[in-house]
């Protein structure tokens, strides 16, 4: 699976503001570039990514050729639960990866 | 841009008569060129692409390889312990291959020798991530180049190189990196010119890419044409800069523009 680095606190008080930050591993091939063989290098990218707490989609984001490679993702959410937050990447060539970080919130 | 990039070259090369050392109190990494969001970016190891390699890395340090089967941990153990400032002494003679050597082919010496491996390409994703975990283990630590008198001579070839002119536009390393640091080439500042990120995540080339593929970048801007990936000639330029930047802190793998 493609590697990923996720910054997510584990710990939270109730209603406190938290960032989740990701980077994943990926070549983000845009399908306009040429090849050595004169060839269109077919695209190549992420499409989606989708973050999901305790079961419940709280952001989604869709991605366009005009990222750049590995791309880097963070956004802030408010902690109301302790649960998995799990983040997915999809895309062509059925790319998919995930990360599950479990948040504790008292 | 290509046209304007080249005018400032030209008048680089009429203003900047001398080339004078930079003194050591004003000596500045790269980093401080940069704007704060890729300072940042550099900073926090969760958003510096850099780290997905020196994770690859990592695993590769504990994978046994060829005939005999041994990781780079089997003989090397703890990373964090036995290779903390190695990097930070490379270029460095070796006695096993009676030559200057830098990380890419001590490591390659060692896969050869050691493990009974094939040799890794220069560039190749394998050797730049086993690089960049080694050099990782460096971060902080000061450059300390030894003072080696089996190295005098690559030392020696290296200062010449920097600061000899080469190339059409007919401009030397020493006329940017010495005599005209701080100033704007286009829209980019030029910075001094040191190693201490290396390997490094280059925003330019959306990867990760050894000192050797920055050098050949500046050749091929002053229409020079590259030594080619492990020339003699690039490891005494490798030693050169590393001794030119002594005592600086490492970075790698630090990200640049
Ligand atoms: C025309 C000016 C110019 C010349 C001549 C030149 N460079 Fe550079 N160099 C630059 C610029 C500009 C950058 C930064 C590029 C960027 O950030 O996009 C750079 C970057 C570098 C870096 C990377 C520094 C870092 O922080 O990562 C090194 C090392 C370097 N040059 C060494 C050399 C050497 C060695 C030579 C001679 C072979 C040379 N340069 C010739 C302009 C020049
Ligand atoms: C069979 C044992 C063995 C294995 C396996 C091995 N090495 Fe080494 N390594 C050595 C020895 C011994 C030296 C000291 C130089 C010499 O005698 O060749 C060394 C030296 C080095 C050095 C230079 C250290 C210094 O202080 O200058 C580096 C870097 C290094 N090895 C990295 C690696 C990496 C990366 C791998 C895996 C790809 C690896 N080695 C695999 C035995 C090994």
């Amino acid at each position: 699976m493609a590697r990923a680095l996720i910054n997510v606190p584990q710990q939270a008080k109730p209603g406190e503001i938290i960032e989740i930050k990701a980077l994943i591993s990926h070549p983000m091939e845009t399908g306009f570039r040429v090849g050595h063989n004169g060839q269109l290098i077919p695209r190549d990218i992420v499409q989606t990514f989708i973050c999901t707490y305790d079961g419940e989609e709280i952001f989604k984001a869709d991605y366009s050729p005009a990222i750049a490679a590995n791309p880097f993702i963070s956004f802030f959410t408010r902690a109301t639960k302790s649960g998995d937050i799990v983040l997915t990447w999809r895309g062509d060539n059925g790319f998919e990866a995930s990360e599950t970080v479990h948040i504790q919130v008292a | 841009m290509k046209i304007g990039a080249a005018l400032c070259v030209l008048l680089l090369s009429v203003i900047a008569v001398h080339a004078a050392e930079i003194a050591t109190a004003d000596r500045k990494s790269g980093f401080e060129f940069m704007g704060r969001d890729t300072q940042a970016m550099q900073t926090d190891d969760t958003s510096n692409p850099g780290m997905l390699n020196v994770l690859d890395g990592g695993a590769l340090w504990e994978r046994p390889e060829g005939a005999d089967k041994k990781a780079c941990a089997s003989c090397h153990g703890d990373a964090s312990q036995r290779m903390k400032g190695v990097a930070a002494r490379y270029p460095a003679f070796d006695a096993t291959a009676g030559q200057v050597v830098d990380l890419g082919q001590r490591i390659n010496l060692c896969r050869r020798d050691h493990q009974k491996a094939p040799e890794l390409a220069y560039e190749s994703r394998d050797l730049l991530a086993l690089s960049a975990f080694v050099a990782r283990q460096s971060r902080g630590q000061p450059i300390a180049i030894a003072d080696d008198a089996r190295s005098a001579n690559a030392l020696m070839q290296g200062r010449k190189l920097f600061n000899e002119r080469m190339g059409q536009l007919n401009l030397s390393c020493a006329i940017c990196h010495d005599d005209n640091w701080g100033q704007k080439l286009g829209g980019t500042s030029i910075p001094q010119g040191h190693p201490n990120g290396y390997p490094l995540y280059r925003l330019e080339w959306q990867a990760m890419g050894s000192l050797q593929r920055r050098l050949r970048n500046c050749m091929i801007g002053m229409r020079a044409e590259p030594f080619s990936y492990g020339s003699s000639e690039f490891i005494a330029l490798e030693l050169f800069l590393m001794q030119r930047a002594q005592g600086m802190a490492m970075e790698s793998p630090a990200v640049r523009p």
